[in-house]
C-alpha cells in the first residue's frame, strides 16, 4: 500500500542524511521525497511516500521516531488528507500541436508558464494521478522534460502536525 | 566568568561529567586536544595499540560498571580503525561516546591529509552523532552526547571536532550545563498502567509460563526486579546470550540460556509455553530460529524501552514500552495485591514435571570416550576457570565455540560480569574488553575466554596491558582452528574445512612473556585444575593461559535451521531430536 509520511524535523545540517541512510539501511524504499523548511526556521518539513505493508510502515515509523532529530511524525495514509504534487513540463509543440496540447493543459486546469516558438513549459498541480493522467494525455514524443516535486500533503480537518 | 579554549572546554565538560577513563590514541587532528590532556590529572588516559582497542575498552568498561565508556581517536584511519568497535556497541545497545578529531573546518571536503567523513562513516552504527561548528558549543554538544548515550535505548555518540575548534589561542567563555533537555528526544520511562494490568492478568492464568530475559534487564539494571518477580510467580525463566546474569545462573529456576546454542530445556520451554514474557530481549533470529514457528500456542508480553523493538521480528500480543526495571516493579505490585489469584499450583507444577523431563536429557553432558580421558575438551577449560573463580570473575569472551562454551558452562549469579559481542560478533573483542573491565575493577579477577583466532585479531594490546599493569586472565581454548567455521563445515559443506584452520600459531607463551606477562601451557586433563590454581592465584600479573583442546569438538545443543523450530535441535553430532 501506498503510504505518505510527513515529519517534523530540527533543521540541521546531517539530519536529512541520517533519516535518508535509515531507509537504504534498513531496505525501505522511497518513491517521492520533499522537504523545505517551516514557519519556524528550525525545524524542516518532509514529506515521503513509500510502498509497505502494516507491518513494515510500522517499523519505518518506529524507526524514523528513534532518529533523535526527528520532532514529530504522521502517517498521512492513516487518515482523511489532502495530497499534492506540482510538475513542471516541457513539451515539444510545433505548429501543429500547439492548439492539442493548450486544450489538453487546459481541461487538466494546467498553466502555461513559459512559452517559445516551438515549447510550451507547463506547471500543474494535483494528485500524483492526476499527474500521470497529464503526461499520458499529450501528443506522444511531446515530452521534452520532466520536473515532479513530490507528494506533499496535510491532514483533513483542524488536526496539525506542529510542536 | 572564566575563558578556555576549545580543548580545555572539552576536557573540562569530560571532568565535569564525572569521566574517569579515556581510551585514546593521540593524532594530528587531536594534539590541541592531547595537549590540555597533559595538563590535568583527574581524567586517566589509556593509550591503547590499535584505535578498534580503545572503543572495546571503553565498551567493556561501560559493560562492567554500567558508566559510559568514553574514546578519544584522530581524524581519518584513527576514527575509521574505531568504527567496529562502534558497531559493537551499537548492536549491544551499550553507552559510549567517542569524541574524533576532524580535519580543520576550511580543509573540510577537500581531501586533505587524514580526512574522512566520520559523520557519515559512522551514521548507521550510532545512535546520533554530532560535528561541532563553533568552539562555544563543546560543553553543551558534550553534555548532549552523553545524556543521549546513556538514557532510553543506551548507544554509542560520536563528537567529531575539527582541529581549528579546539585551538588553544582562541578563549570562550565556559559552563557546562547542569541539564539538558532535546524537544526531539525523550525516551518514555513509565509503562502504559493498563497494558502493566493486562500483562499480569494474563501471567496470572497461564498454565505453562516461561519468562525471556535478555540484555535490556542488565542495562536497565532491572536484574533485582526481574529476579524479584520471577521468584514471586515461581515460573521457568531463561536468558540469552546478552542477558545471562539478570536471573542467577546457579538458580534452581532458571532453564540456561536459550536460541541457537540454548539449553534443551530452555527452547523447549519456549516452543512449548502458553504465555511468553519477554523482558529486555529483541527478539533476534539467533533466538527465534524460523519466525512463523515460533512459540506457536504463546501469548506475548513484550517489554521493552524501545518502541522499535517491539513486534519487529514477533508480534506482541501485550506490548509494554517503558524502562523495564519501574515496569517490572509495578507489576510485581499488581502480583503481590492479588495474592488470592496466585497462579494455580498444580497447573504450573505439570509444567514443572515437563521440564524435569527436559532437563534429564543433561544436555550440556561432556561426551568422553574412555581413551579421551587426558583430552581437554574446550567445556572442561570453561568449568576449571568457573572452579577456580569460585564462579566470581568478570568474564569477557571474543567470538566462536569459546563464547558459546563460556556462556553455557560458566553460570553468572549477577548482571555485568558476563562480557561479550552479542549482536556484532566481533572477534577481537575479548582481550581489550577485559581491560576495560580491570581498569573499572583493579582488584577484581577478570577473565578473557578466547581462541586462538579471536585473541589475535587484537593481540597487540597485550602491550597495553604491561604498560598500565592490567591482571587479566587470558585463557585461550586453543583447537588449531577457527572452531565455529569449523563446525559449521562439517555440518553443512561435508568437511570440507575451507580457510579454517590456524597454520603458523605463535608460541603464545613465549610471546605473552615477550611483553612481561607470565605464560602457562596446559596439554593435559589432569593439569586443568592444579595449573588454573596458581594462575588465579597471581594477583599482580596478567597471565596467558594457552590451553590444548580437542579440536573436533562442536557445541552442542544447536537449533535446525533452516525450516526449524526452537525444539528442533542437534544434541550431539548426527544426533537430532
Amino acid at each position: 500500500m501506498r503510504r505518505i509520511v510527513s515529519v517534523l524535523l530540527e533543521n540541521e545540517s546531517g539530519a536529512l542524511s541520517r533519516l535518508i541512510g535509515l531507509f537504504a539501511q534498513r531496505g525501505y524504499n522511497i518513491e517521492t521525497l520533499t522537504v523545505a523548511p517551516t514557519e519556524d526556521h528550525t525545524l524542516s518539513r518532509l514529506t515521503l511516500t513509500t510502498v509497505a505493508g502494516d507491518d513494515e510502515i510500522e517499523q519505518i515509523t518506529k524507526q524514523v521516531n528513534k532518529l533523535v532529530e526527528v520532532v514529530k511524525l504522521v502517517d498521512l495514509s492513516e487518515g482523511d488528507h489532502v495530497e499534492r504534487e506540482l510538475m513542471l513540463i516541457k513539451v515539444k509543440a510545433g505548429s501543429d500541436q500547439r492548439e492539442e496540447i493548450k486544450r489538453v493543459a487546459d481541461i487538466f486546469r494546467g498553466q502555461i508558464v513559459d512559452v517559445v516558438h516551438d515549447a510550451y513549459t507547463i506547471q500543474l498541480t494535483g494528485t500524483s494521478e492526476k499527474i500521470d493522467a497529464f503526461v499520458k494525455a499529450l501528443p506522444q514524443g511531446s515530452v521534452a522534460e520532466v520536473a515532479r516535486s513530490g507528494v506533499l500533503g496535510l491532514s483533513r480537518g483542524e488536526k496539525a502536525l506542529s510542536i | 566568568m572564566e575563558k578556555l579554549s576549545g580543548a580545555d572546554m572539552l576536557i573540562r565538560a569530560l571532568q565535569d561529567e564525572g569521566v574517569e577513563y579515556l581510551f585514546g590514541y593521540p593524532g594530528g587532528a587531536v594534539l590541541h586536544i592531547y595537549d590540555a590532556l597533559f595538563n590535568q590529572e583527574k581524567i586517566k588516559h589509556i593509550l591503547v595499540r590499535h584505535e578498534q582497542g580503545a572503543t572495546h575498552m571503553a565498551d567493556g568498561y561501560a559493560r562492567a560498571t554500567g558508566r559510559t565508556g568514553v574514546v578519544l581517536v584522530t581524524s581519518g584511519p584513527g576514527a575509521t580503525n574505531a568504527i567496529t568497535g562502534i558497531a559493537t556497541a551499537y548492536m549491544d545497545s551499550i553507552p559510549m561516546v567517542v569524541i574524533s578529531g576532524q580535519v580543520q573546518s576550511h580543509l573540510i571536503g577537500t581531501d586533505s591529509f587524514q580526512e574522512t567523513d566520520m559523520i557519515g562513516v559512522s551514521r548507521p552504527v550510532v545512535k546520533h552523532s554530532f560535528l561541532v561548528k563553533d568552539a562555544r558549543d563543546i560543553p553543551e554538544t558534550i553534555k548532549k552526547a552523553f545524556f543521549i548515550a546513556s538514557s532510553g535505548r543506551p548507544g554509542p555518540v560520536v563528537v567529531d571536532i575539527p582541529k581549528d575548534k579546539t585551538n588553544p589561542n582562541d578563549l570562550f567563555e565556559y559552563k557546562y550545563p547542569k541539564s539538558v533537555s532535546l524537544r526531539s528526544y525523550n525516551p518514555s520511562q513509565k509503562g502504559h498502567a493498563g497494558q502493566i494490568q493486562k500483562a499480569v492478568d494474563l501471567l496470572l492464568k497461564a498454565e505453562k509460563p516461561m519468562i525471556y530475559s535478555g540484555g535490556g534487564v542488565i542495562l536497565g539494571e532491572a536484574s533485582n526486579a526481574l529476579t524479584a518477580l520471577t521468584r514471586e510467580l515461581g515460573f521457568p525463566i531463561t536468558n540469552t546470550l546478552m542477558g545471562l546474569g539478570g536471573f542467577p545462573g546457579t538458580d534452581q529456576q532458571f532453564l540456561g540460556m536459550l536460541g541457537m546454542h540454548g539449553t534443551y530445556e530452555a527452547n523447549n520451554a519456549m516452543h512449548h509455553c502458553d504465555v511468553l514474557l519477554a523482558v529486555g530481549a529483541r527478539f533476534d533470529d539467533r533466538i527465534t530460529n524460523t519466525p512463523s514457528m515460533f512459540c506457536p500456542n504463546a501469548k506475548i508480553i513484550h517489554i521493552d524501552v524501545d518502541p522499535a523493538s517491539i513486534s519487529k521480528t514477533i508480534r506482541a500480543d501485550i506490548p509494554i514500552v517503558g524502562d523495564v526495571g519501574v515496569i517490572l516493579k509495578e507489576m510485581m505490585d499488581l502480583v503481590k495485591n492479588k495474592r488470592s489469584k496466585k497462579p494455580n499450583k498444580t497447573l504450573i507444577s505439570k509444567w514443572w514435571d515437563q521440564i524435569a523431563l527436559w532437563r534429564e536429557q543433561d544436555c550440556l553432558k561432556i561426551k568422553r570416550t574412555a581413551e579421551d580421558d587426558q583430552i581437554i575438551k574446550p567445556q572442561d577449560g570453561v568449568k576449571a576457570v568457573y572452579e577456580a573463580t569460585r564462579g566470581e570473575a568478570f568474564v569477557t569472551s571474543d567470538v566462536g565455540q569459546h563464547q558459546m562454551f563460556a556462556a553455557l558452562y560458566y553460570p553468572f549469579d549477577e548482571p555485568r560480569k558476563w562480557i561479550n559481542s552479542g549482536g556484532l560478533g566481533t572477534m577481537g573483542f575479548g582481550l581489550p574488553s577485559a581491560m576495560g573491565a580491570q581498569v573499572a575493577f583493579p582488584e577484581s579477577t577478570v577473565v578473557c575466554i578466547t581462541g586462538e583466532g579471536s585473541i589475535q585479531m587484537n593481540i597487540q594490546e597485550l602491550s597495553t596491558c604491561s604498560q598500565y599493569e592490567l591482571p587479566v586472565k587470558i585463557i585461550n581454548l586453543n583447537n588449531q582452528s577457527l572452531g565455529m567455521v569449523k563446525q559449521w563445515q562439517d555440518m553443512q559443506y561435508e568437511g570440507r574445512h575451507s580457510h579454517s584452520y590456524m597454520d603458523s600459531l605463535p608460541d603464545f607463551v613465549a610471546l605473552a612473556e615477550s611483553y612481561g606477562h607470565k605464560g602457562f601451557k596446559i596439554q593435559s586433563r589432569s593439569d586443568l585444575e592444579p595449573v588454573l590454581k596458581e594462575v588465579f592465584s597471581i594477583k599482580d600479573k596478567l597471565v596467558f593461559v594457552d590451553i590444548m583442546v580437542d579440536p573436533k569438538e562442536h557445541v552442542y545443543p544447536m537449533l535446525v535451521a533452516p525450516n526449524g523450530s526452537m525444539r528442533d535441535m542437534w544434541l550431539e553430532k548426527g544426533v537430532r531430536t
